[in-house]
């Protein structure tokens, strides 16, 4: 298949289909047709003189010299979502000269869905990326509207926190952040075509007007706009978002170097004017008034005006109008069958799933500080816009609301993520990563988790470095990497506390010193960043050693511990062995004039859970100890698994397909039993030995001095003597 | 092609030395050999893969040790079973922990004397002790000879010690069941072997012998699944299984979606998890009744010299077992017979005559003698209904007694075997005698059964007897045919173990995360399936069972 010009395969294919006036079609997403000119009639034209100076000299995408030049770039990103951004400014930081591609300048970091970050789970993906010098964090915290702590009382692996966010300042905001570095470059475009080159090497991308744009490193993050569909009722339209086009033509040509593609659905709910709600009877939701953060960095720590949310319910009116039109619901009426996500059901699916419940949660959420939407959480649903506001007026509060935008379910293609390795880049393709929704997840911290880490190899395969992956049991992040390319996801991924083996280990106080030295070394954390952690972590340090030395006898602060544990405090007790008590926390020592003020409040938490949960943690660590010495054994990439005669024939199959790094993850494929791995191991220890048999032979022709073998072991020793 | 190519060439940089990552898998090693080692696995894909490390609680972790595949300590007789009794049998453990569970089984004799045995054993590698395994009540199991290897330099280079037990059956699965219970797992089938070639001994001819021995043993593995769907055990493992993932599945649902589900009604959770426990608790109390039935009883026939002992042995087990003669102390060393007592199989140990004595053997066959009535489930203490109740016997019984509360001594409360006293020679006595028998032994023995060995009348008796002091019912000729293996055993003893631990948790009221951990563990102990498995099923029952979803 090598040649030596980019494949234009796909250029054959034409890449879209129209269908204005919305009207209700049952076709195939893959039979397109060409509708080449209406295309650019309903483009308005301001938005085409952006492009059009390039498009004009693009001239159906030969390579022309002048501006092969220009147009040269270390890394390009294609997509300015949560992914993109995450990913654009990881490579930026690291020096690479980085290209932004995106369909709209002015949806950059846009939220079509929730605004709001974080939630169990969530958060500490988002603590995550901040330890490692991505934006995510500070971006939720500069742009809040409301912040809380959930699980706030049922242990600190699963605390998280939530904010609701200002949709349209946080998009301007993460606008502002990408459009200052000045390593990166951006573009309004649509992708049609990934450009490779003879070593099935990623070379660039054209775009739909002929441009083409050079970089050894591409990152897709394509989001729900690939081949995006919208659907409301029955009626559909070609949409990544409303209101926004779809991108053709990239999956035929992804198809066409062998990729394979599939399909997902998720929704979104319709948001009401808030002037038309009525909440004196709803239950309000206050944030919490002593705010938490997402980001590590204290610059961003600037509290503002929190906004509040209310809680209303469904009602039996709610439930009768579902149960009459269920036939009118793409689900139930039969006209969609792309795979939703469970734990993000349409109101439908609640009401008929959970027949005896008889009434749901709904949450009003506001969108933004200016602007009067609200987001109707838990309401979202695949019925007609003609029922949908009859709907959303029998819940409470709601009788006279007004309906600002329908609630709408998108389709869209992804990638089945076995096609990456667990450095997001793809197998096939040197030097091509997918990031987000492609890989078939869901949620913006999800997209963002990827997107620094394909933004990070991105930049290093750019310069030829290693690619960094990280392993499953050191974050979040890796969880759900390798969950992503190793298992059969056949539904959005969301990630949950409970997909984490280790998630004691995977705390949210404890990001920073999981993750800051890594991306210190990876060179995304700047000096001030660097010296901020370290002494934080030098005071933690010093307050734990303080309090196993400091000790107490009686008086008010033992009678207030035994009164709030229920346990005697013997004479001259350390501060350590108080705080480790059940229900004693550190504020109760500096109630007392035993904390230390030099402490933040986060650093006071750090040193309660390191201190009172101690024997856990060690418990957890030793556990993991062992999974580490078992699972990281690494594999070649290149074995081939179908000339293992002891493994059987499903898991041959299965290894072949996913190629696994590690035999943990080896293990982790549905389908590979115990033995299997066993005789990978075995297979994979003959083979190193037969290597060093070659090598040793190889010195010792060569003249090689015995010396050496001294520093063997003595194993080895033997396999030397059969050499000889 | 040609790219990475160049990229060989190219010097890129190597990963950094291991302060920053401890884990990365470029192992510390800096021999000749894992140089080269690292070499080739750059070279093949250019890919560091980093598990980083919490900075606030390092050096909490060992890395000193090389990776070792599997890092468990493992446990297993590797001595031939089944095939008639051997002199010596052996017990062997392999891990980074196995001088800990030696240790928790293993009392060597003179440092048990010297220091009461509560000091950690720190053996030295390849040097021979003597001393006993005891059971996790402290019961003396057996005496043996403990052989450290410490790692490298044992089979599997591994830290190894193997417990040279006595070559009984019921002495090995004794031995090796108290290793599983201070905390070794369960070999299975070629795993030393295994371990070793993984950790760089045998020859590489060898690798070949090792993978036949896995795919035979996944077939075994599906003989024996298919095994356990019959019977009442596995379904009763099953549905413990099914329970803590029910429990799970609430616990989760409220850490994962915490403001959509209400709250969790607390003291009924912690009812079911206590009902588990005792479910738990009455698995593994079956567990051990099967596994007596399993490994059977061992039957201590002591007594004064030329009581009868060899007789009563012969009579019951009708054979020719042992030698009988009318000259006291005819018997000096054990003498095993095996019998099925209602379908229980049981060890008769008969036993030199215990008494003062010059002669060498016979002296070493009394100690024997007291030994064996240590370890044995059941002792028997038969006395000549001629010469009636004697001082003799009185003080005899009296020794035994002392020694058995000696050994147990680490125990709060001693336990002692069971005792019936046996009236041998039943046909040569005068009548009246024996009421007077009975008032003074009631103390001491459980039950009184009068034998004539010469007979065979009074062994049915003797029989339903030992059957009654150990709390067994015989087992109907067509009953309850299910058995628990000792794999099964092992997950039953792993699940308690973690629930032990839940209950912990909850009593010093931790909060609801960590229930999960042990849960967990349960869930997966119970299984026998991977974490993962665990957290998919957990999460499809989340969304069976709740409404979930904004």
């Amino acid at each position: 298949m090598a040649s030596a010009t980019p494949r234009l395969l796909s250029s054959l294919f034409t890449p879209l289909r129209l269908t204005y006036p919305i009207h209700a079609i049952r076709t195939s997403h893959r039979s397109r047709t060409l509708s080449f000119l209406s295309f650019n009639l309903r483009r308005p034209n301001g938005r085409l003189r952006t492009v059009s100076s390039f498009a004009s000299n693009g001239t159906n995408g030969m390579e022309r010299m002048g501006q092969k030049d220009e147009e040269r770039y270390d890394v390009i990103v294609v997509g300015g979502g949560h992914a993109g951004c995450e990913a654009a400014l990881a490579s930026a930081r690291l020096g690479a000269r980085t290209l932004l591609l995106t369909l709209n300048l002015d949806r950059i970091a846009w939220q079509p869905c929730n605004p709001a970050v974080g939630g169990p789970a969530k958060s500490q993906l988002v603590h995550e990326v901040d330890a490692l010098g991505g934006e995510i964090g500070k971006m939720a915290d500069r742009c809040y509207l409301q912040k809380r702590v959930l699980n706030l009382s049922k242990g600190p692996a699963v605390r998280a926190l939530r904010a609701q966010t200002d949709k349209r300042e946080y998009a301007m905001e993460m606008k502002k952040v990408v459009e200052s570095n000045s390593n990166l470059f951006i573009r309004e475009a649509m992708v049609t075509e990934v450009l490779i080159g003879k070593n099935d090497n990623i070379q660039g991308v054209r775009t739909f007007f002929g441009m083409d744009f050079f970089a050894p490193s591409v990152v897709l993050t394509t989001g729900t706009f690939m081949s995006g569909k919208i659907w409301v009722g029955r009626a559909s339209m070609p949409a990544g978002r409303a209101g926004e086009s779809a991108s053709l033509g990239l999956t035929e040509n992804l198809q066409s170097l062998g990729f394979e593609t599939d399909r997902l659905k998720t929704g979104t709910p319709a948001r009401v004017d808030c002037r038309s709600i009525d909440f004196s009877g709803l239950e309000p939701q206050y944030g919490d008034d002593e705010v938490s953060w997402f980001s590590f960095d204290p610059e961003c720590h600037i509290e503002r005006e929190q906004m509040c949310c209310y809680l209303t319910r469904t009602t039996s009116e709610t439930h009768k109008l579902i149960s009459d039109n269920l036939n009118e619901t793409p689900t139930y009426g039969g006209w969609v069958d792309a795979k939703g996500p469970r734990y993000c059901p349409s109101i439908e699916d609640k009401i008929v799933r959970f027949r005896d419940k008889e009434s749901h949660q709904i949450f009003l959420e506001p969108e933004g500080r200016t602007v009067p939407e609200l987001y109707v959480q838990g309401f979202s649903t695949g019925l007609p816009e003609r029922l949908q506001l009859a709907l959303l007026r029998t819940l409470p509060g709601l009788e006279n609301c007004v309906m600002l935008r329908p609630a709408y379910a998108v389709e869209y293609d992804f990638l089945p993520a076995y096609q990456c390795s667990r450095s997001l880049m793809t197998k096939k393709i040197e030097g091509l990563f997918f990031s987000g929704q492609i890989n078939g997840t869901t949620g913006y911290e999800e997209a963002a988790a990827q997107g620094i880490i394909s933004g990070i190899n991105a930049a290093r395969h750019s310069e030829r470095k290693p690619l960094i992956v990280l392993e499953r049991e050191s974050s979040y992040i890796g969880t759900l990497i390798d969950d992503l390319v190793t298992k059969d996801l056949r539904e959005p991924y969301r990630m949950l506390t409970s997909r984490s083996e280790h998630r004691l280990l995977l705390r949210a106080d404890n990001a920073d010193s999981r993750l800051t030295p890594l991306g210190r070394e990876i060179g995304l954390i700047d000096d001030r960043r660097w010296e901020l952690y370290q002494s934080k972590q030098l005071r933690i340090k010093e307050e734990k050693e303080r309090l196993k030395n400091v000790r107490v006898s009686g008086g008010e602060f033992a009678a207030e511990v035994t009164t709030v544990s229920g346990q005697p405090v013997r004479d001259h007790t350390t501060l350590e062995s108080i705080l480790k008590k059940p229900h004693v926390q550190y504020k109760l020592l500096d109630k007392h004039g035993f904390g230390n003020e030099n402490l933040s409040r986060c650093e006071k938490d750090c040193v309660e859970i390191d201190i009172k949960y101690a024997g856990f943690i060690m418990r957890q660590q030793s556990h993991l100890q062992q999974i580490v010495n078992q699972e990281h054994k690494r594999l070649p990439e290149d074995l081939d698994y179908y000339s293992m005669t002891t493994l059987s024939h499903e898991s041959r199959e299965k290894l072949s397909k996913v190629r696994p790094q590690t035999i943990g993850q080896a293990s982790r494929i549905g389908g590979v039993s115990p033995a299997d791995i066993t005789a990978l191991l075995i297979w994979v220890e003959s083979n190193r030995r037969k290597a060093n048999q070659r090598t040793q032979q190889e010195l010792l022709r060569s003249g090689a001095t015995d010396n050496h073998m001294a520093a063997s072991s003595p194993t080895d020793s033997v396999v030397q003597a059969t050499a000889i | 092609m040609a790219s990475s190519l160049i990229r060989l060439l190219l010097p890129w940089r190597q990963p950094k030395p291991h302060h920053l990552f401890p884990f990365s898998l470029n192992p510390t090693k800096t021999s000749f050999l894992f140089h080269l080692r690292r070499c080739q696995a750059s070279t093949s894909s250019p890919k560091r893969l980093i598990l980083t490390q919490d900075e606030r609680s390092k050096g909490s972790l060992s890395t000193e040790r090389e990776a070792i595949v599997g890092s468990g300590t493992i446990a297993a007789i590797v001595t031939s079973l089944g095939g008639g009794p051997a002199a010596v049998g052996i017990v062997r453990i392999s891990g980074p922990t196995a001088v800990a569970v030696a240790g928790q089984v293993f009392r060597p004799v003179k440092r048990w004397k010297e220091e009461g045995g509560c000091v950690a054993w720190r053996p030295k590698s390849h040097f021979v002790e003597y001393g006993y395994v005891l059971d996790n009540d402290g019961n003396v199991i057996d005496e043996v000879l403990a052989v450290p290897m410490l790692a490298p330099r044992s089979y599997t280079r591994e830290d190894v010690v193997e417990l040279q037990c006595h070559g009984n059956d019921v002495c090995l699965h004794r031995v090796l069941r108290a290793c599983l219970e201070a905390g070794a797992t369960l070999a299975e089938p070629g795993e030393f072997t295994l371990r070793a070639f993984l950790n760089g001994r045998l020859d590489l001819s060898q690798a070949e012998n090792i993978a036949r021995l896995i795919s035979a043993k996944s077939a075994a593995a599906a003989d024996s699944a298919l095994a356990g769907i019959q019977g009442g055990f596995s379904s009763l493992v099953k549905s413990l299984k099914i329970q803590c993932i029910e429990l799970l599945t609430e616990l989760e649902a409220r850490l994962d979606f915490e403001d959509e589900l209400p709250p969790l009604c607390l003291p009924s959770l912690i009812d079911k998890i206590s009902v588990m426990q005792h479910d738990l608790q009455d698995a593994l109390d079956t567990a051990n009744y099967d596994k007596l039935l399993q490994s059977g009883l061992q039957i201590a026939i002591i007594g004064r010299p030329n009581v009868g002992k060899s007789s009563l042995l012969n009579a019951w087990s009708k054979s020719e077992r042992a030698i009988v003669t009318e000259i006291a102390g005819t018997t000096r060393d054990l003498v095993e017979a095996n019998v099925s007592i209602h379908g229980i199989p049981a060890t008769l140990l008969d036993t030199a005559g215990i008494r003062e004595t010059d002669d060498i053997v016979e002296k070493i066959g009394v100690k024997r003698s007291e030994a064996a009535a240590l370890a044995a489930d059941v002792i028997i203490m038969a006395i000549s209904a001629v010469d009636g109740w004697s001082e003799r016997d009185a003080k005899l019984i009296e020794h035994i007694v002392t020694s058995q509360k000696s050994a147990n001594q680490a125990m709060a409360a001693p336990i002692i075997a069971p005792m019936i006293l046996v009236i041998n020679k039943d046909d040569c006595k005068p009548k009246d005698l024996l009421v007077s028998f009975e008032e003074i032994c009631s103390g001491l023995f459980k039950k009184v059964v009068r034998t004539c060995a010469l007979t065979g009348a009074g062994i049915s008796e003797l029989e339903k007897a030992v059957l009654e002091v150990r709390g067994l019912e015989p087992i109907p000729s067509a009953g309850r045919k299910w058995t628990v293996n000792q794999r099964q055993f092992e997950q039953l003893l792993r699940a308690q173990e973690a629930f032990f631990r839940l209950h912990t948790s909850i009593e010093e009221q931790l909060p609801m995360d960590f229930w999960t951990i042990d849960l967990r563990e349960a869930a997966l102990a119970l299984g026998q399936i991977s974490g993962d498995d665990i957290s998919e099923e957990v999460l499809t029952s989340i969304f069976s069972k709740f409404c979930i979803g904004k």
